[in-house]
């Protein structure tokens, strides 16, 4: 498998996680912000999986591929990088369509033929597990409503981008949409420059420390 | 709506309260349950009820008004007799 794919995985999980974790305090009542703090905690991990998987391949670490490249050099989705705080209907809309595909894409990666690929996601498997039951609960609950679907309606396009190939078949049927045109990855949204300034800026502090 | 959940640790040990939480249905409570009690593999199995659905009873007390000490066991140290007829018992085998 190509370091450029694990990237992609990587990417999208780190700054999907970030997104997630600018909930934390803020969620709209305890329970839910203990729980989605709690996915945004383990989207960063399985980050890091990704990252050492890929760092095995390319040569660089882990950190230096999660925090030193520049905002343009990353792979991730521009789903991924909307800044949705404070609206929960497009937060849970972004939640529900990229566990879906992400539950889509992991299942397809447990039978990769590379071992550790293979394995890494069958272990990520079982964490996302109850992501994609805690999106579904959610879904159920908000679906027709009018700002939840409006949400759904303006993300969807952004969502298509996060599989690819056959994939985006398999993703709009799980979802029960019609294929539309994707908003790909390599361009950035205009959200991503200030979450990249935040994300980095330990890092940048000092660089070439060890933590 | 208020949850009141349960939590056994092992497989066949009772269950004991874990805490209580808020949740507008079943599906909802069964993913907030999950996160705080079996997140970190801490709970064998939960039970999630309804806080309705406890039955509560203040001052369960059924009162005894009449001396009936000696059907207690409370205060009724068995420690010395347990002695002395141990002792009796080692000095009578001794004999």
């Amino acid at each position: 498998m190509n370091a450029q794919l694990l990237l992609e995985l990587a990417d999208d999980e780190l700054v999907l996680g970030w997104r997630n974790s600018e909930w934390t305090g803020i969620a709209p009542f305890l329970e839910e912000d203990v729980a989605f703090s709690s996915i945004a905690q383990t989207e960063i991990g399985h980050a890091r999986a990704w990252y050492e998987l890929a760092a095995r391949e390319s040569g660089a670490d882990a950190d230096a591929l999660a925090f030193d490249r520049e905002p343009g050099e990353y792979r991730c989705a521009p789903l991924c990088e909307l800044r949705l705080v404070s609206d929960w209907a497009r937060t849970i809309a972004r939640h529900y369509l990229y566990e879906t595909a992400d539950a889509i894409r992991i299942a397809e990666l447990a039978r990769s033929d590379d071992p550790d690929v293979a394995g890494l996601a069958a272990k990520i498997q079982r964490e996302e597990a109850y992501h994609v039951m805690h999106a579904q609960m959610w879904h159920d609950r908000l679906r027709g409503e009018e700002r939840y679907e409006a949400a759904l309606d303006e993300l969807w396009p952004y969502a298509l981008a996060v599989v690819e190939g056959e994939r985006r078949n398999e993703l709009a049927a799980a979802v029960g949409r019609e294929p539309a045109e994707p908003v790909e990855r390599g361009e950035h949204t205009d959200d991503l420059a200030a979450l990249w300034e935040e994300m980095t800026t330990v890092r940048r502090s000092v660089p070439g420390a060890a933590w | 709506m208020v949850w009141e959940v349960f939590r056994q640790e092992r497989e066949g040990q009772p269950f004991q309260h874990g805490g209580s939480l808020e949740a507008p249905n079943r599906e909802f409570a069964e993913a907030y349950a999950r996160e705080f009690y079996g997140r970190r593999d801490e709970s064998f199995a939960l039970w999630i009820v309804p806080r309705e659905a406890v039955l509560e009873v203040r001052e369960p007390y059924v009162a005894d008004v009449f001396d009936r000490d000696y059907r207690r066991v409370d205060g009724y140290s068995l420690k010395v007799k347990l002695k002395e007829a141990r002792e009796r018992a080692a000095a009578a085998g001794a004999g």
